[in-house]
């Protein structure tokens, strides 16, 4: 038997031999390749959705940067805190200071209708007052356009992601809340944080507004670091004073981020994955189709003294670069039409909406590929054995 | 060939009593099973794309299908604001002296807790008999409602989330509120069920837990709003004046602490449904994405067939075909392909869905199939074999008898 490299040899002019003839069975080849970039498509568009509202709400939080709501509530919107507790809070063990004092923020989270620009549709926009230290308690939020709000004026900045989705919210527009008018004197952004779905005022603006006495909802906080969390939140659950509850932003986010992403990550798998047995077929029909055109020459070449796993084996290289092909257009097309796509959803903890943008990833890109050479894997398989075993006299004889 | 040309004798032989149609059936049959493999594998993936139609139809259904179940005649009343912020109960008295209006029933957010916050559904405290009244769609034997009417502490449950926590008449469930406190402090509110409801229609949501207003109210604490409710329900008396008496209601309470925005329940729903999402834009999307795929395959197959088959299509013109009748031939044949395909595919969802619809319960209370969305896709199969077909149908019927002949 033939040593190594002429069984490579084998293979490879067996390949080139497939590929040559790619030509002569174009609708076939073009129909497998494009099933193949759908499946793709759609896995990678799906996944983007989830992808996209992810990063929205993990780039939110930083380690050293903790939430203090009242115990039993899980956002808050349901929360409730008086001017006393915010106080202890602020006092706490762990806390970061400056020359001006404790970082904290005691905040207020109301929601708003405004209407969607793409349905023109109600939806439920966060609100929320804050205090002077809003701004250093997270990161990356920046004034982009116009000025921050004057204290105690009823004006309001809001989040890049919000002008982008709700319709009258650009600077120099006036936002009507019941029998108020608050003008918009500025833009902000945060990274792509969940900060850029929201319209930010001063809180005592708002507790007027609201009628809401000197409560908040909610307390912001920066630690001294993140080792410094634990400290806090002992410091806090143990004090008989207050019943409060206390998470690192960045895991509050997390948890709200989860329901949805569990939702949309399991209907696109759900989804990809019965479109991918639909494109198996069609590469099955392709390979299939390739083998029977062949028969002859197969056997040609097997009279000549090429081996069955160099058939098996080339034949296979075909189908996976089909496949492979089908998947880089399938990739490219979700990357093109899909990455950066500026939408907004509901999150449902806190009852308002996040708006967000879609991200095809380098991860999903990879994820795609690889469907599609498992496919192509599989699709060529089953021809290739059976390729391997045609009767060498039976092919023959069709010439 | 073989099998070809005895239908041949046999399609020229048989007798004339056997309808023309029938005739045609056992060609189109035979010629799809002449290549068994290649059209097992089209029919499979015809059949997994309307499995895909199916599924597809029932996410949209439980995140939008909400507003096929709204009633034309219902009206909901929130806060301008937004629903978060409540409505004085004594809106109710105000809203039944307008003309026009037959009945208003207010329910409140509870935002309650069953053992996990995983175990989401939705529990509300309303006023029993209105609310029965407003909402014909959930039934309630008489026996239950009257438990209900006799126990201040009774809650009546729909049968999915009675069935989902295996909750029986008489238990005694303890749900934590995220939102209200009791008197004492305790967010911890028990309630005994005393009835189980059924949907009236398929789409019926059937997870709610409806408790009594006033026990709710007399147990909140003071400062959280005592006497202020959720949003209210009317029922107008003539559904095409509902716009006209929408206005009325907000008129009504305009200039007040509390302005209200009404609007048609379907359009609630919608703007709901819509703010998780364009949901009907992405299905379309995938769906689009889906059937561009099997319109590709399907075509493919029936475009070698036609090929392979251009000296016999040659002859059924010699021997008298007329053109229509073979362009008719090579349709049916695609038809048939995905009409099987489809009503195969329409059936396995069709069993599937109940299935997930028992998995996905908690996150999507309404997934099912509608009746409506079978006979789509059944259209759809018809649609997409027209297509596939048409360009080797034309084929086909210009094939001119001395060309294809000599190819024989």
């Amino acid at each position: 038997m033939a040593g190594p490299i002429n069984w490579f040899s084998q293979i490879g002019s067996i390949t080139k031999f497939g590929l040559l003839s790619i030509p002569q069975r174009r609708g076939t080849v073009t129909a497998t390749v494009f099933g193949i970039a759908g499946v793709v498509a759609v896995l990678v568009g799906v996944l983007s959705i989830a992808a996209g509202f992810k990063q929205a709400m993990t780039v939110s939080g930083a380690p050293d940067a903790a939430v203090v709501l009242r115990s039993g509530a899980d956002s808050e919107m349901v929360s409730g805190l008086g001017r006393d507790q915010t106080r202890v809070i602020a006092d706490s063990p762990g806390v970061a200071h400056t020359a001006q004092g404790p970082l904290t923020s005691a905040e207020l989270f109301v929601i708003i209708n405004l209407p969607k620009r793409s349905t023109g549709l109600d939806a439920n926009v966060p609100l929320r007052g804050v205090e002077a230290n809003a701004m250093q308690v997270r990161d990356n939020v920046k004034i982009v356009q116009g000025r921050m709000f004057e204290w105690g004026k009823n004006e309001v900045i809001v989040g890049s992601g919000a002008v982008q989705e709700f319709a009258g919210l650009e600077v120099g527009s006036k936002l009507k809340v019941g029998r108020y008018e608050w003008p918009v004197v500025g833009i902000f952004s945060a990274n792509g944080g969940v900060a850029e779905s929201e319209i930010w005022t001063d809180a005592k603006v708002l507790q007027e507004a609201y009628n809401r006495g000197d409560s908040f909802q909610s307390v912001y906080v920066k630690l001294n670091s993140p080792g410094a969390f634990q400290e806090f939140k002992d410091s806090l659950t143990s004090n008989p004073q207050l019943s409060v509850k206390v998470v690192r932003q960045s895991e509050y986010y997390a948890e709200q981020s989860q329901t949805m992403t569990r939702l949309i990550t399991t209907l696109g798998f759900l989804i990809a994955f019965l479109m991918a047995i639909g494109a198996l077929f069609g590469a099955l029909n392709t390979m299939y189709s390739a083998v029977s055109t062949r028969t002859r020459e197969i056997a040609t070449l097997r009279a000549l003294g090429f081996g069955r796993g160099a058939v098996v084996v080339s034949l296979m290289i075909e189908s996976l670069l089909l496949a492979l092909v089908g998947g880089a257009i399938g990739g490219g097309l979700a990357y093109l039409a899909f990455n950066n796509f500026h939408t907004s959803t509901m999150n449902f903890q806190s009852f308002s909406q996040v708006t967000f943008a879609f991200r095809v990833t380098p991860e999903l890109l990879v994820r795609g590929i690889v469907w599609s050479a498992l496919i192509g894997l599989i699709g060529g398989l089953f021809p290739a054995i059976r390729a391997a075993r045609l009767p060498i006299a039976a092919g023959l004889r069709e010439l | 060939m073989d099998n070809f040309k005895s239908l041949q004798v046999r399609l020229l032989t048989s007798a004339p009593a056997c309808p023309r149609a029938m005739k045609f059936f056992h060609l189109i049959w035979c010629n799809l099973k002449r290549k068994k493999l290649r059209t097992s594998l089209t029919l499979l993936s015809i059949l997994v794309a309307f499995i895909l139609f199916g599924f597809l139809m029932a996410i949209k259904q439980a995140l939008a299908g909400g507003v096929s179940m709204a009633q034309q005649d219902r009206l909901i009343v929130r806060h301008k604001v937004s629903i978060i912020q409540m409505l004085p109960e004594s809106y109710q008295a105000r809203m039944e002296r307008i003309p026009g209006v037959a009945l208003a029933t207010h329910q409140t957010w509870f935002g309650g807790i069953y053992q996990d916050p995983k175990n989401f559904f939705m529990q509300n405290p309303v006023v029993p008999e209105e609310f029965l009244a407003m909402h014909p769609e959930i039934i309630l034997s008489p026996e239950q409602k009257k438990a209900w009417l006799q126990t201040r502490t009774g809650a009546i449950v729909g049968r999915k989330t009675a069935e989902r926590f295996n909750w029986k008449i008489g238990d005694r469930v303890p749900i934590q509120s995220t939102i209200w406190a009791q008197a004492n402090g305790s967010r911890t509110w028990e309630f005994d069920i005393v009835g189980i409801y059924d949907g009236g229609k398929k789409g019926t949501d059937t997870t709610p837990l409806f408790f009594r207003y006033d026990y709710f109210d007399e147990n909140r604490q003071v400062n959280q709003g005592k006497g202020l409710v959720g949003w209210y329900t009317i029922r107008v008396k003539d559904p095409t004046q509902a716009a006209a008496v929408a206005k009325l209601v907000d008129q009504e309470f305009e200039n007040s602490s509390a302005e209200t925005k009404t609007e048609p329940e379907g359009a609630f729903v919608q703007a709901w449904a819509s703010q998780i999402g364009n949901i009907v834009l992405i299905v379309a999307v995938i769906l689009g994405a889906v059937f561009f795929t099997i319109l590709l395959v399907t075509g493919n197959t029936m475009a070698q067939a036609v090929r392979e088959r251009t000296g016999e299509l040659g002859v059924l013109k010699a021997i008298g075909f007329t053109n229509a009748q073979v362009m008719s031939l090579v349709l049916a044949e695609s038809c048939l392909l995905t009409v099987l395909g489809g009503v195969l595919g329409l059936g396995l969802a069709f069993l599937i869905v109940p299935v997930l619809a028992k998995a996905l319960s908690g996150l999507l209370p309404m997934f099912f199939l509608p009746t409506r969305d079978l006979l789509t896709g059944l259209g759809l199969s018809v649609v997409l074999g027209l297509v596939t077909g048409i360009f080797p149908a034309l084929q086909a019927m210009r094939l001119r008898v001395a060309d294809a002949l000599r190819r024989m």
